[in-house]
């Protein structure tokens, strides 16, 4: 009992002040700003978006069909009469939740396996390496293309796949990190205080590897959004009727020649959006990971 | 050496494909046979497809067609999977190569001047180019290029591989990723090496600002950049099949999209494998290159 309390009012400060100094050298460069304040932006679209489009994005309107961008739809609406700003705004939950939810999934499973692996090291190390070589081996989409083949198309089955080709990237990061932290004083000192297993691998190193665990996964939401939607597009993702953006994309192609705004919208949304997490994800390793810095 | 280290890695890949028409939901005997065959016609196709012999044999039966070419049948034509596959493989490599051919020595000429004007406009604007040339949909950037410069301006064909034209528009929507992450790694790479003790030496006797660049720190900045190419060449092996299926470009790409449609599993089971052993056998060569470059690493 006497060490919680020893504990707390020490870290706390500590703590607190790292996030503000984060905080501070985000707001310090102006493209990490930036790209952070749209991050922003998506994240109350995508939890208030689909009751605040001024039309329904499902509702189709035969009498206004792929009409250009005008200010009563400002980025026009597609071959069923939809306005296609409802259905991006609509559609932000869907992208966005798909991305996180596949990454987060993917993240946790490759900390716990990388943590195992560099920790214990010996046969359970090379075993979770091995699996990893061979997941390796199979380029990322045409590994997720495998899955949803045999899985059969949909958006949960595309989280799935997303969320396999990510598990070894992590895992490799967080063993790297692991087998790093694990030589230190300070878990060496835990262990000889009688400190279990399971306590020194959570308490003790996978704090130390939270900050690039934590820049990986922004940068990963980037390449996720894309692989996403590539799947989509390809008709192996969301259901062509969702206002999914890589769907729309894929539904929309066909008129292209008559209506360039049908194409052009969804695909500058999803351009935008995966450059603000890459270039926060760039920022954020700036800041955590100083080594990089040049 | 690194070829022994290979074989564990090829045989529990080809296990992994193998193993993949296993998992399919359905039966593979039933969907060669037809929908409405009879018990007899699909107990026939199962021993076709030797699916009525133990696990391992059905896995040796595999590996012994692979090594001589035998990669099965297709459940949609009949005709034989390599042969489907041969023809349609080699304007899959030629786009692929186009591709990274200008990826590298554009992503290069960004990433040197970035390096050298590091912090200056060059450099930002170099940078800003490969940040979004990493976040681009490649699949939207072929809709966009399709509607300026063929419908619009009618430059180039809109899809097919007809002529070497219509390999212009793929490779750029297909390279602009991997043309992004080479500059990106240049440039860093090479920021590292200017800084080291040899260049201030070959500053101090007078050497010029090119001598230095391309004479001294770019030799040694090459690693870390054929590494990542390397690396990102299973990244342009999954965007071909999107940018092949925008331009409907007869490659392997679409070949995989098309039999995923079909349920041809024969030839998605193939066409995995073919792009897993093209990706190992890449990073192989990227080894052994590096081997090169770098005569200090030495694997013994």
């Amino acid at each position: 009992m006497n060490t919680v309390t020893m504990e707390s009012p020490k870290d706390l400060p500590k703590r607190k002040s790292r996030m503000q100094k984060i905080v501070k050298e985000i707001t310090r460069k102006k493209v990490t700003l930036i790209s952070s304040i749209f991050i922003m932006i998506l994240i109350i679209a995508a939890i208030i978006g689909p009751w605040i489009t001024p039309y329904n994005p499902a509702a189709p309107d035969y009498s206004n069909i792929l009409s250009p961008p005008s200010l009563a739809h400002i980025f026009g609406t597609d071959a069923y009469g939809r306005d296609i700003f409802s259905r991006i705004l609509a559609g932000t939950q869907i992208s966005l939740s798909v991305s996180v939810s596949a990454v987060l999934i993917g993240a946790v499973i490759g900390t716990i396996l990388g943590l195992v692996s560099g920790f214990f090291g010996k046969l359970v190390d090379k075993l979770i390496m091995r699996v990893c070589d061979v997941l390796f081996a199979f380029p990322d989409i045409i590994l997720a293309i495998g899955i949803v083949a045999i899985l059969g198309p949909g958006l949960r089955n595309v989280v799935i796949a997303v969320a396999f080709f990510s598990v070894p990237s992590f895992a490799r990061l967080v063993r790297g990190t692991t087998l790093e932290v694990k030589e230190q004083l300070f878990v060496e000192s835990a262990r000889s205080m009688g400190a279990s297993r399971r306590r020194i691998i959570f308490k003790h190193i996978f704090p130390e590897t939270l900050p690039s665990i934590m820049v990986y996964f922004t940068m990963s939401i980037g390449t996720t959004i894309l692989a996403a939607a590539s799947l989509s597009f390809l008709g192996l993702g969301a259901d062509p009727s969702t206002p999914d953006w890589g769907a729309m994309l894929s539904t929309s192609r066909d008129y292209i020649g008559s209506a360039f705004h049908v194409v052009f919208f969804p695909g500058l949304i999803i351009f935008l959006t995966v450059l603000s997490f890459n270039v926060f994800g760039d920022g954020l390793r700036e800041i955590l990971d100083p080594k990089l810095k040049d | 050496m690194r070829i022994l280290n290979l074989i564990p890695l090829l045989i529990i890949v080809s296990f992994v494909v193998f193993m993949f028409v296993h998992i399919i939901p359905g039966d593979p005997a039933r969907l060669l046979a037809g929908q409405d065959a009879t018990r007899e016609e699909v107990e026939l196709a199962r021993s076709v497809l030797n699916l009525d012999k133990p696990l391992l044999q059905q896995y040796f039966i595999y590996m012994s067609g692979l090594f001589v070419g035998d990669l099965g049948f297709s459940i949609k034509s009949g005709a034989s999977v390599a042969q489907i596959i041969s023809d349609r493989i080699l304007p899959s490599l030629g786009l692929t190569f186009a591709s990274i051919v200008w990826a590298t020595v554009v992503g290069m000429l960004i990433g040197i001047l970035s390096a050298t004007f590091r912090n200056r406009w060059p450099d930002q604007l170099g940078m800003l180019t490969a940040i979004s040339g990493i976040s681009l949909p490649n699949f939207w950037v072929g809709l966009v290029i399709i509607q300026i410069f063929s419908v619009q301006l009618g430059w180039f064909p809109t899809g097919g591989a007809g002529s070497w034209q219509s390999y212009i528009m793929p490779s750029f929507a297909l390279g602009a990723g991997i043309m992004a992450i080479i500059a990106r790694f240049t440039r860093s790479s090479l920021v590292e090496s200017l800084k080291q003790d040899y260049i201030r030496t070959g500053r101090s006797k007078g050497l010029g600002k090119g001598s230095i660049v391309f004479g001294h720190a770019l030799k040694n900045s090459l690693i870390p950049v054929i590494t990542v190419t390397g690396l990102q060449f299973g990244f342009l092996l999954g965007g071909s099949v999107v940018v092949e299926t925008v331009f409907s470009f007869p490659g392997l790409g679409t070949l995989l999209i098309d039999s995923i449609q079909f349920r041809d599993y024969p030839v998605i089971q193939a066409l995995i494998l073919l792009f897993a052993l093209q990706f190992i056998l890449v990073n192989f060569i990227v080894d052994i290159i590096y081997g090169f470059v770098n005569p200090k690493i030495r694997y013994d």
